[in-house]
């Protein structure tokens, strides 16, 4: 069994919190990040609930120390923040000194200026500098700019799952000795453009997200970034770095059944949970933990369910919540920060809670952990799945 | 460790690069800012009931992706990775109008669904019921070359034979005048172009979808073994030299190995400086090749460059019309491809026969 990819620094801004530290604590204390929306306006704002960061942009840019004429996306801004702490949390001071590269996610980019100033740049000068930052690529820029990272630099867009996949990219970088230390996580900050677009697909919750309980009514939709460092077994060595945790194995499927909506026997889950279990040489029954995708649409939570009733077989699922009742859904960011939440698992060796869970799904007999639970953990599965049938699995070991 | 082959190629772009030899047909309109797509019979590939519904980028990827795999003989593949820099942008553009102009009532899914960025590689996916490994990379100028990358490492770790990887990129309306309202389009006024020589900034624009089937084995359709990638986000023009050179000595190569070069001088003045430090340098005593004055610019035109490279070694004949200079050789077999964005986003790519 290959022993996994070293995981040496994390950072994240969350709607539970703006370390790891903070958001740690409100997973252990079910302090839950989800309100009605603040930052922006938008006719659903009575009727929706959102996992929103507690900062203005006036109040990111300050904090980032960003001149007046900076155009910086909201997406940008939570992912330098996210990043900064990540590289600071894994002692690197000097960050082209080894081969490494950044491997961001996103599905917004930012949106969020070009939904506010689309119909006023050509009457302000002032704002035409907001269309360059429209891109998904411009986020990871800004970032490599303001950690002065020269090197490889790219960013993976496959809706909910994104940031699972630049996890894993990273760990195949590092594993192929292409790269000797990559940065890899996600961002997405709300927008307009997105809130509706769930909307119009119905599967927003006018309540607080139900993971895996059968009255679950939708998603609650969130924004967060989660930055993860990976370094080479000779930068860990040589540096005599701390290892947080590793990643012991990945897969990635297409469910190739719809472009919204996921298989009824989770074909594409089922598919990425076997690959990550034989890249890791683990077997099932050795995870202690799953983070699950558990986004509470109806859709979303049966898939998923079948698709772990299939790997199991016969065995008992292990432990699994979905931390999403916290968060909510922060789409390219959700595997980042469930990454950060899989570590911060493992390493004070606890199941976080499945928030809200009343009454089991009809379908099968699956019941979530309701309760912080406090056992040794080993090994901890996390899936990620997005539009396009796009299916992500990442293992985590001590 | 496994090569990587091309072994089928297929291209939709703003000259007719479907159903004709190589370019003989390629037009240099230099009086047009923003090129757009010649297309295919759309009909021939997709139901027409399906392809109401689609994207402009959707569509050309699908068209593109059926060609690669015809042309490589192959029904299905175990992976598939797609580069694009903004999507399906005139669906985000008409999603987003329908926010601002409706205040947020009457929308429907649809246009937000076809938003999402790795909507083409799920439809092929779809299509082709591939449940293998399926990537989209988004990051400027770089998404194609990332798909390209990750796509050699897979064949490399031995987790897929065959791999579908494209670029696709489409041109919105509302998003070219805002570009140009930013300068990246060049203005009339600089009009006729001169891409090779230009003096004024901003780009030609343009759109189009290319792809490649790449396997670990050689065969009678193969093109040409993609020897490596690499990118890099920022680079000084005074570090490029150097910085191809050590790219070319991790491949046991140096400048008089390269039998051709492809650059992506776009008329850009301000960053076509570039290319011309290495065309006027290091590199003037080796034949020299541009693209993007048939294509246009767009993030995943260096798709494009590709296609036209791996058909250069396969038919050992370069078209008049992309040559930037009047060098030759008596044979074409490793060619170099350097392609960057606004002085952004440096990707250089070598194959060879």
């Amino acid at each position: 069994m290959a022993k996994g990819v070293a995981i040496t620094g994390m950072g994240i801004i969350s709607s539970i919190g703006n370390s790891v530290e903070e958001n740690y604590i409100s997973l252990i204390e079910n302090k839950i990040g989800i309100s009605r929306i603040k930052n922006i306006s938008t006719i659903h704002a009575d009727v929706i609930k959102v996992g929103e960061i507690d900062k203005t942009n006036e109040e990111l840019v300050a904090e980032l120390n960003l001149n007046d004429d900076n155009n910086f996306s909201r997406t940008a801004m939570i992912g330098t923040i996210a990043a900064k702490q990540a590289v600071e949390n894994a002692g690197i001071t000097s960050i082209n000194e080894f081969r490494t590269g950044l491997i961001s996610a996103t599905s917004v980019g930012g949106m969020d200026m070009t939904e506010k100033h689309y119909y006023d740049y050509f009457k302000h000068p002032e704002l035409v500098k907001y269309i360059a930052c429209h891109d998904g690529g411009d986020v990871a820029e800004k970032i490599a700019d303001q950690l002065s990272l020269k090197g490889m630099v790219t960013t993976i867009s496959t809706a909910c799952s994104s940031a699972a996949n630049s996890i894993m990219l990273g760990a195949r970088l590092i594993k192929t000795g292409k790269l000797d230390r990559v940065i890899v996580g996600g961002a997405d900050g709300l927008a307009k453009f997105t809130i509706n677009g769930f909307k119009t697909l119905m599967i927003l919750s006018d309540d607080f997200n139900k993971p895996f309980d059968n009255e679950r009514k939708g998603l609650n939709l969130g924004e967060a970034a989660a930055y993860l460092v990976l370094e080479s077994d000779e930068i860990v060595e040589k540096q005599n770095k701390k290892v947080l945790a590793r990643v012991s194995g990945y897969g990635n499927a297409n469910d190739a059944f719809h472009q919204t909506a996921s298989s009824e026997n989770g074909d594409g889950a089922y598919l990425a949970m076997k690959k990550a279990f034989e890249v890791s040489g683990l077997k099932p029954s050795q995870i202690d933990y799953i983070n699950v995708h558990g986004t509470a649409t109806p859709n979303n939570d049966l898939s998923e369910g079948r698709a772990l009733l299939r790997i199991y077989q016969d065995e008992k699922v292990p432990d699994f919540s979905s931390t999403k009742p916290f968060t909510g859904h922060t789409l390219a960011a959700a595997a980042a920060i469930e990454a950060v939440y899989s570590v911060l698992a493992i390493q004070n060796n606890v199941v976080y809670p499945n928030l809200n869970f009343e009454n089991q799904m009809e379908e099968f007999e699956l019941q979530p952990q309701t309760a912080l639970k406090n056992k040794n953990i080993e090994h901890v599965l996390s899936n990620s799945f997005g539009f396009g049938g796009n299916c992500s699995t990442l293992i985590f070991s001590k | 460790m496994n090569k990587t082959y091309i072994n089928g190629v297929g291209c939709i772009s703003t000259q007719k690069t479907f159903d004709t030899v190589f370019l003989e047909e390629a037009i240099y309109d230099n009086n047009k800012t923003v090129l757009t797509i010649i297309p295919p019979v759309y009909k021939d590939y997709i139901s027409p009931a399906a392809s109401r519904r689609m994207a402009k980028g959707v569509k050309n990827g699908i068209v593109a992706s059926a060609l690669a795999l015809r042309d490589a003989k192959v029904e299905n593949v175990d992976a598939i990775i797609t580069g694009t820099g903004l999507g399906c942008i005139e669906d985000s553009e008409k999603f987003l109008k329908n926010i601002l102009d409706n205040n947020e009532e009457f929308l429907t899914p649809t246009s937000f669904i076809q938003s999402t960025h790795n909507t083409v590689g799920a439809q092929i996916a779809l299509n082709l019921q591939c449940k293998g490994y399926n990537f989209t990379y988004v990051n400027g100028a770089v998404s194609f070359e990332s798909a390209l990358l990750d796509a050699k490492m897979q064949i490399e770790e031995n987790d897929a034979n065959s791999i579908l990887v494209g670029g696709i990129d489409e041109t919105g309306d509302y998003t070219i005048s805002l570009f140009k309202l930013a300068g990246r389009v060049k203005d009339e006024s600089n009009l006729p172009a001169d891409i090779l020589n230009s003096t004024s900034s901003g780009a030609i624009y343009g759109e189009g979808g290319a792809f490649f089937v790449l396997e670990k084995d050689k065969k009678e359709t193969t093109y040409a073994e993609v020897l490596d990638v690499a990118i890099k986000n920022t680079l000084d023009i005074s570090e490029i030299e150097d910085e191809i050179a050590a790219f070319l000595s991790t491949n046991n190569l140096q400048v008089s190995d390269i039998d051709a070069l492809v650059l992506g001088f776009n008329g850009n003045a301000d960053s076509d400086i570039y290319y011309k430090t290495i065309s006027e340098k290091a590199f003037a005593a080796t034949p020299q090749l541009y693209y993007k004055h048939l294509s246009g610019e767009y993030d995943t035109a260096s798709a494009f460059a590709l296609w036209m490279a791996a058909k250069i070694i396969k038919t050992q004949e370069i078209p008049e019309i992309v040559k930037a200079n009047s060098i030759e050789k008596p044979a074409y077999k490793t060619i170099l491809l350097y392609n960057q964005l606004n002085g952004k986003n440096h990707s250089f790519t070598l194959i060879s026969k």
